[in-house]
């Protein structure tokens, strides 16, 4: 009765389960073997083709590449922020909720909106920046306009946008560590310095690992932004995979071409969900 | 002393930094738009803007969309993850495990990195433009149901052997024991859900294509957009109609929020 009844409670939920993941996912990779039809020409089996275009396209490779500086400008940054919120939340602070809550808000905010309200920053002469950096004699500056400038200003946005979400995570850490701990440091006359590097620091890593992967896997999928912003201009120069894959298809058309490359998204989604697994494995083992 | 000292004005400073774009949208939408590149504390209050945003998109309908999206997955995302967290939790079918992994395989495969394929099967199901095509692929959460199986198995099984006695159905028996009993998940799940099919950008933008379907950040995405013209002080104006329900909720309910987010982020 029991395998009746187990069934029939998850089936409505695994239609639309394997409806919409599990066999889109599959039809992305069976796709990404076959060409793009057109009325004229049907869509056929292509073998590789698809990949080897793929590997020669620059495009990919230099979206690829921001994906990676992306992570890599974003995530550390936005962890170590968080870090010193939580620590700093987490201590009898003036008005701690008020600046617990100035911390966290942009957490609750769309993209959309909150690109809206940085592309006012951004924006040449009249734009906030320009006009403080005006006060210091510093020359107007196109931000979006400059692919030198451009990836960087975004990344300061997601920095923004994101610290507050990872804060709470070592805010309840930090809650979760036992107060003897900090007394017996007292009591030894640690600094609080010392403390941080040799205690807190190390007791938070779990918390560390768990946000790191976290963040990743949002850095690929996060792309409202460039909707707004840059539009992933100037010459791709901020454009990311997700945000690639979207012009393919719906700018483009090239259906075929866009599910060779959701097939690389997708993979790199798998190896981090491997890894987070491993992560977990770990984190048991020395508990 | 100092150290300590410093830190508070340190904190302080990163909060007002962190507060001031929102700060600074506020400023500009409650000013005349000469004003959103010039400060001057003496300058006229007006509402004007607002009533222009209001005109100029046709926001009263983006809310309406939004707010069916909204509700409308909800609604079925309690359904589903109810029924399906239950079976997980309580359940041991043939195939339990193999099918709670496949389950799972959504928390890292979000319908919005298969934004191609679910597209055609929209086109397919004559789905397209349509607010039911935009929530359909959401509705069975992994992340929910995994949310509930959870609670579900914290609830000692006494408590159901008793209510079969007294003559409940299975079906009875989660609706009289189990569902009260997972109350603050359903809150924080339902917080969390809201908030994020609030703020859902890219597969609304890809599925829809007319006013009568275009949720909010669709909607707030054409109305900003550098062609459309508009000057900031409108544009302030509208990011804030549209962010204001989540904004306000948020600011009276602070605590269930970080605390679903957490739940949420943790699993």
């Amino acid at each position: 009765m029991k395998h009746v009844y187990g069934w029939l409670l998850l089936t409505p939920a695994a239609i639309l389960l394997v409806g919409f993941t599990h066999y889109p996912a599959a039809m992305t990779l069976f796709d990404s073997f076959f060409s793009t039809g057109t009325v004229v020409r049907p869509s056929r089996f292509v073998g590789l083709d698809n990949y080897a275009a793929l590997a020669d396209d620059p495009i990919f490779w230099q979206v690829l590449g921001n994906n990676f500086w992306f992570a890599l400008g974003t995530i550390p940054s936005a962890i170590a922020l968080a870090m010193v919120m939580a620590l700093w939340v987490n201590e009898k602070l003036p008005a701690r909720a008020l600046v617990r809550m100035a911390y966290f808000t942009p957490t609750v905010l769309p993209m959309i909106a909150v690109a809206n309200i940085w592309l006012f920053f951004y924006t040449p002469q009249i734009g906030l920046l320009d006009q403080f950096n005006a006060l210091f004699g510093v020359a107007s500056h196109n931000w979006l306009g400059d692919p030198d400038t451009v990836l960087g200003a975004v990344m300061l946005m997601v920095v923004w946008k994101e610290a507050g979400f990872f804060m709470i995570f070592y805010l309840a850490a930090l809650q979760s560590l036992p107060p003897e701990l900090e007394e017996a440091a007292k009591i030894e006359g640690a600094s609080r310095w010392y403390f941080f590097r040799r205690v807190t620091f190390p007791l938070l890593m779990p918390t560390t690992l768990f946000v790191l992967v976290n963040a990743t896997i949002n850095s690929f999928k996060l792309v409202d932004h460039l909707f707004i912003l840059t539009k992933g201009g100037p010459d791709n120069a901020s454009s990311l995979l997700l945000y690639y894959i979207y012009q393919v298809a719906f700018s483009f058309f090239d259906t075929a071409y866009a599910s060779t490359l959701t097939v690389v998204l997708l993979a790199l989604l798998a190896g981090l969900a491997v890894l987070q697994f491993l992560l977990i494995e770990r984190r048991v083992h020395y508990r | 002393m100092r150290g300590r000292l410093l830190e508070t004005g340190a904190a302080w400073l990163l909060a007002l930094i962190w507060l001031g774009p929102l700060a600074y949208a506020f400023w500009a939408a409650f000013h005349p738009a000469h004003f959103a590149t010039h400060f001057n504390l003496l300058a006229p209050l007006t509402l004007e803007n607002f009533a222009k945003a209001w005109t100029y998109a046709p926001f009263p309908r983006h809310f309406l969309n939004t707010m069916i999206l909204v509700t409308m997955i909800l609604a079925a995302q309690l359904v589903l993850c109810t029924l399906a967290g239950y079976a997980f939790a309580r359940f041991e079918f043939a195939g339990h495990n193999i099918a709670f992994g496949l389950v799972l395989v959504q928390l890292m495969i979000m319908p919005e990195v298969l934004i191609v394929e679910n597209y055609r099967i929209m086109a397919r199901l004559g789905l397209v433009d349509t607010i039911l095509g935009i929530g359909l692929p959401y509705m069975a959460s992994a992340f929910g149901t995994f949310l509930l199986r959870q609670t579900f198995k914290t609830v000692p099984r006494e408590l159901e052997d008793a209510a079969r006695v007294e003559g409940c159905s299975f079906l009875g028996v989660l609706w009289r024991v189990y569902v009260p009993l997972a109350r603050p998940t359903y809150l924080a799940y339902g917080l969390v859900s809201v908030s994020y099919h609030w703020n859902n950008f890219l597969w609304p933008l890809v599925v829809t294509n007319s006013v009568q379907t275009r949720p909010l950040t669709v909607g707030l995405a054409i109305f900003g957009a550098p062609e459309s013209g508009v000057d900031w002080a409108v544009i302030s104006a509208g990011t804030l109609m549209a962010v204001a329900p989540l904004l306000v909720a948020f600011l009276l309910f602070q605590r269930q929020f970080m605390q679903s987010f957490m739940q949420a982020g943790i699993k």
